[in-house]
């Protein structure tokens, strides 16, 4: 591959279940390091669950179920004997709703994940946090008032502050699951601009709804749709460029011109 | 979800495209027609409605910007705007080259022609006859008609090779004609400078089509 091309996270032949229903069908893809991956496509073709299926996300809820091969750095993570934990530590996850702990302060928020995983000597702790909300670009407006708590932010902040909890413990890929849905259009492009900032360090795969968002953010862009039997498959993926400027698929076409989805 | 409004609008732009073609096929065959018959009114006229020409392409050239400011096209409906931009550039130059060949008609002025004039309407007449048929090719996003016009640069080439050479032995049989015969020869190079910007309008069915920018038939002058 070239220079700065190199795979992250390899999906072959993946297929997602929910009991009976199937959400997603032989997707096949190459996710590739430190870029911006964005996954597009209606409501209800399956996007957030396929992100969820890259950080064994989606096991968590009942009933559902994962077959084919999603490998991370080459592990296949779903071989027996994967620690789900550890795969989750090293992909992120940072939800559509800012959700900070709401009893923590916004300390104890971004510290909470290192914590529980017994990840940091308590005398790493305070620089490990710092670096956190430095890289969420927060740090600046919460330096003061870090005993505060995390629900007094900002729908803005308390977004950066999730992802600050995201990164400190320091994972390797950041699925985003549609971040800036619930938020203004000046804060959505401050987040924007931050994931330029992240994907020099992290490999980032954000869902979202909004295609100048995509078009904006990403490098690579997967288009998910669905059939008659609104399960999910992956119509078309490519550079970010060419999928909004000349796309090979005549349903992507029609998806991103708004013509249909 | 449909986006009424956006294909309402693209097509009103394009037909406004189309109206500045036939403004440009008027003047273009308007100029050779006050050259024919040293009408220098006619000539002042088609200089003074080039102003017309320009107001509209700048028009168009508004319409487009709003349309990408406010519906933010992507795919095919971006590429049919962007080479409606670059379209009408290359109408607004042909005018150009039409106002050029009435500039000439004044400067000849009453002075009589040297020679009837017969490759030279030819060459209009191929020009604007390509023109036609490569916007029809554009809203057609006909790529082989867009394609096959684009070789037919080459007749007009030949014709002005024609004309060149033509008045060239005329001018070393008397060479008191030289400067009437130059300037039928600046004539036939605006001429062919015409047809060669309905070959950048045949690539930009092409880029609309397909969205590969080609670089189709380059004219050897």
């Amino acid at each position: 591959m070239e220079d700065g091309q190199d795979a992250k996270i390899v999906v072959d032949g993946l297929n997602a279940w929910y009991g009976s229903v199937q959400a997603l069908r032989d997707v096949s893809l190459t996710i590739l390091d430190r870029k911006v991956t964005a996954v597009i496509g209606p409501s209800g073709c399956g996007k957030s669950t396929f992100i969820r299926c890259l950080n064994r996300m989606h096991e968590v809820a009942p009933h559902t179920r994962v077959q084919g091969k999603v490998t991370l750095d080459g592990q296949d993570i779903y071989a027996p004997g994967v620690d789900p934990v550890t795969i989750r530590r090293r992909v992120g996850m940072v939800f559509q709703r800012p959700n900070p702990f709401p009893t923590m302060s916004i300390f104890d928020n971004v510290a909470a994940g290192l914590k529980l995983g017994g990840l940091a000597p308590k005398a790493y702790l305070a620089d490990i946090v710092e670096k956190a909300l430095r890289q969420a670009a927060l740090w600046d407006e919460v330096k003061y008032m870090l005993k505060r708590n995390g629900t007094a932010l900002s729908g803005g902040q308390q977004q950066r502050l999730c992802i600050a909890r995201a990164l400190a413990v320091e994972p390797e890929v950041l699925l985003m699951d549609e971040p800036c849905s619930a938020l203004d259009p000046i804060t959505t492009l401050a987040i924007e601009e931050l994931l330029q900032e992240l994907s020099r360090e992290y490999t980032i795969i954000i869902v979202t709804h909004n295609m100048q968002q995509a078009a904006r953010v990403s490098d690579k862009a997967a288009f998910l749709f669905m059939g008659e039997d609104r399960t999910g498959f992956l119509v078309e993926y490519g550079d970010t460029k060419e999928i909004f400027t000349n796309p090979k698929d005549p349903r992507t076409e029609g998806y991103i011109t708004g013509r249909f989805g | 979800m449909t986006r009424a409004l956006l294909e309402k609008q693209l097509q009103e732009i394009q037909d406004e495209v189309l109206e500045l073609g036939g403004m440009v096929e008027r003047a273009i065959l308007g100029s050779i027609e006050t050259l024919k018959k040293q009408d220098l009114e006619m000539a002042q006229l088609i200089i003074t409605e080039d102003v017309a020409i320009n107001q509209k392409r700048f028009h168009i050239e508004e319409r487009c910007i709003q349309l990408m400011a406010t519906q933010q096209p992507v795919a095919s409906d971006l590429r049919q705007i962007v080479a409606m931009i670059h379209i009408i550039v290359d109408l607004e130059r042909m005018a150009d080259h039409a106002e050029g060949i009435a500039k000439i008609t004044l400067l000849i002025g009453k002075e009589p022609l040297i020679k009837p004039l017969i490759d030279i309407p030819r060459m209009a007449q191929k020009g604007v006859e390509m023109l036609r048929r490569s916007l029809e090719a554009f809203t057609q996003r006909n790529v082989e008609a867009a394609k096959g016009i684009s070789e037919e640069d080459d007749e007009v080439d030949a014709l002005y090779d024609q004309v060149y050479r033509e008045l060239l032995v005329l001018m070393l049989q008397d060479p008191r004609i030289i400067q009437r015969a130059t300037y039928l020869i600046w004539v036939a190079h605006n001429l062919e400078r015409i047809a060669d910007r309905v070959t950048n309008i045949c690539e930009r069915v092409v880029f609309t089509a397909t969205g590969h920018m080609v670089e189709m038939n380059v004219s050897k002058y």
